[in-house]
């Protein structure tokens, strides 16, 4: 049994770990948290699902289709909800906050007309293929889930630390300001960095239909409040930290239910995260910035 | 029900006096004659919750028009709303009891609301039925308050012990919810009949609403290897819990509360629900001609399948009709003694007795998800 929890919180935790990457690259940039990210990430999962479910179209195509829509629906969000407020005079430097609440709100009532209430079957045609590796079951889409997510974190981190365009968005993201008068263009680096991160959560929207094989219109909201815990336990603005914390998260989650008791499933996980964080306040791979960043 | 329907009920009313009048009292000494009873009906017609007082407005009219053409006995009905409210529930009865004059009353629709309504109905020594009231200790009020509806202590039970005779299980594992009243209660009534037939209960695993991943539980459960798996759950998070236990080789029969007897199981969960066990007294597919006729007269009036909350009113007005024929006349102490004695009473539900406490006494269907549709279990 220990191996097949440990499948399961892996996966799990890698999922976490995605839809946590999205709020902390945004808030690497921005210093906001995007508010609408659970609920593009939701919009990922239906994309998804249509594509795969109704259209019996491969998986390929279901990514490439998530990808496509929540990365539009992200330029969207960058230029009507977001750029409008930067930089106004008067504009508080929360304004772009209760903006993206508003988008969330509007979101979760356009998928509500869309797709209906309740839960959606998310049927992919190879469910049921799996591995017997000693006493454990393992499935294909564990495994595909699994190598999803490794390469999108591996491509990510390669992205950030290898390319001018990653430097580029870590220089804009240390400081706005010198990063413009530097010479790079910081407005083209936020909306690609916003684009980025909402097809990250299309692509995790993908994945949790794939693993639960249901979405429904308010998986926005849980799976959001997930990724927000975890960007602070693991430190905010930290690529490293979105990732570690998912992991750590899931599996906390999965073995609090495989040999303790399932009631205290989130209560321990976040019990976790505060004591890490009456430890460690600025998170797990969090630097002390505040003075040096504004 | 608050302008033109009150205005109604008011003209109803009266054209009930008239009756009532030109009758003259002639009704219970002469033999032959019909039985005149005026009964009340309390119901939520507004707000939320008013598609259960729709159901059963529409069971009661059903039943009236049907036992009125018979003629051994007239009834008016004289509808009221209760918006669901304790307060206004009260008041309405006091209406009916004190101005209306009316010989027993049917419902109100919440067990909240039957916890104010009854005692002041029984202090008034009216009969009082109630028609979807599942709490505990609703009939305890007092010798005049009845009920139709089967509670969940009697349905899980049921359910429980027609598996456990096919299967021959043993060792089971419980599952629930644990944020929800409903889905609790109904766990505590499976913990204890498990306890109660000495079933071995391997673990006891919970969730929340809305959660999407069942994985870790399912895994742990699986490794128990349990015969069965008691699963207390609303139909939108046992359909998930359903199909990712199949699909991960989890294939014992799954026992569920009344939370999961919906149609919608199977829409979601599509063969995954293969084999869900659900107790319900009511079950529209049964192959009983009284069943079929009614859904057929149900359906032509109002256009839709009648549900659980339709069927258990439409019987209790049969029920009242019954012990209204048998008191001879519109007596309130005469029809609560007769309504006492009724046994064997033979409705859509099936079988149905008031036991010595005036609770519901029968057999509820027990049903499995067989082929793509509930089933009679066997």
């Amino acid at each position: 049994m220990f191996l097949e929890q440990l499948i399961n919180g892996i996966t799990l935790g890698s999922i976490y770990a995605i839809v946590a990457l999205g709020y902390t690259l945004v808030f690497g940039v921005l210093d906001i948290i995007n508010m609408a990210h659970g609920e593009i990430f939701m919009f990922g999962a239906f994309i998804g699902m249509l594509i795969v479910t109704k259209m019996n179209a491969p998986l390929g195509a279901a990514f490439l289709g998530a990808i496509l829509v929540t990365g539009a629906m992200g330029y969207l969000l960058e230029r009507f909800a977001l750029r409008p407020l930067r930089g106004k005079a008067g504009a508080s430097h929360l304004a772009p906050l209760i903006s993206t609440i508003g988008v969330s709100i509007l979101l979760e009532n356009v998928a509500h007309h869309l797709f209906g209430a309740g839960n959606q079957l998310f049927e992919t045609p190879f469910a049921e293929i799996k591995w017997q590796v000693g006493s454990a079951t393992v499935y294909l889409v564990q495994a595909i889930i699994l190598a999803v997510s490794v390469l999108l974190m591996a491509g990510l981190s390669a992205w950030l630390g290898r390319t001018r365009a990653g430097k580029a968005l870590r220089a804009t993201a240390e400081n706005l300001e010198t990063a413009g008068l530097l010479g790079i263009d910081t407005r083209r680096i936020i909306t690609a960095t916003v684009v980025i991160a909402s097809a990250m959560g299309g692509v995790a929207g993908v994945l949790v239909g794939l693993a639960f094989n249901y979405i429904n219109n308010q998986m926005g909201l849980a799976m959001g409040l997930k990724g927000l815990a975890i960007i602070i336990f693991g430190g905010m603005g930290s690529v490293a930290g979105a990732m570690a914390g998912g992991l750590i998260l899931g599996l906390s989650e999965t073995f609090v239910v495989a040999y303790g008791n399932s009631g205290y499933r989130d209560a321990i996980a976040f019990v976790t995260i505060i004591v890490v964080l009456l430890n460690k306040p600025q998170g797990l791979f969090g630097q002390a910035i505040p003075d040096a960043r504004r | 029900m608050k302008g033109p329907g009150k205005i109604l009920a008011v003209f109803f009313a009266m054209g009930v006096a008239l009756a009532m009048c030109l009758g003259t009292g002639g009704a219970d000494a002469a033999q032959g004659k019909p039985v005149e009873a005026k009964v009340g009906v309390i119901s939520i017609i507004t707000g939320q919750g008013a598609a259960y007082g729709e159901a059963i407005t529409n069971g009661f009219k059903l039943a009236r028009d049907e036992i009125n053409a018979k003629g051994a006995v007239r009834i008016n009905l004289v509808i009221e709303d209760s918006s669901g409210k304790q307060e206004q529930a009260l008041a309405a009865a006091q209406k009916l009891i004190n101005s209306e004059r009316v010989v027993a009353i049917l419902g109100p629709t919440l067990s909240t609301e039957m916890k104010v309504v009854g005692p002041e109905a029984n202090a008034s020594g009216v009969p009082i039925m109630g028609t979807s009231t599942t709490a505990q200790g609703i009939t305890q009020i007092g010798k005049f308050v009845f009920r139709n509806s089967l509670p969940e202590s009697q349905a899980i039970p049921a359910s429980i012990g027609k598996a456990v005779k096919k299967y021959g299980i043993k060792k089971v594992a419980l599952l629930y919810g644990n944020d929800d009243v409903f889905t609790k209660s109904g766990f505590d009534t499976m913990k204890k009949v498990a306890e109660d037939i000495k079933l071995k209960i391997l673990t006891i695993e919970t969730f929340q609403k809305g959660q999407a991943d069942y994985k870790a539980q399912l895994t742990k459960i699986k490794s128990l290897n349990p015969d069965a798996v008691f699963c207390s759950a609303l139909y939108e998070e046992g359909a998930v819990i359903l199909s990712q236990a199949r699909k991960m080789g989890i294939k014992v029969p799954f026992v569920g509360g009344n939370g999961f007897n919906s149609p919608k199981v199977i829409d979601i969960a599509k063969d995954a629900a293969e084999g869900l066990i659900v107790a319900t007294p009511w079950f529209a597919e049964k192959n009983d001609p009284k069943v079929k006729a009614f859904v057929a007269k149900y359906q032509k009036a109002y256009g839709k399948k009648p549900d659980q909350f339709a069927a258990q009113a439409y019987d209790a007005l049969y029920i009242m009709a019954e012990a209204l024929k048998k008191a001879g006349k519109a007596d309130r102490t005469a029809l609560r003694d007769a309504l006492a004695g009724v046994k064997n009473f033979n409705g859509v539900l099936g079988k149905f007795s008031f036991d010595a406490e005036r609770d519901v006494e029968m057999e509820p269907n027990v049903l499995v998800i067989k082929g793509g549709k509930f089933q009679l279990f066997q």
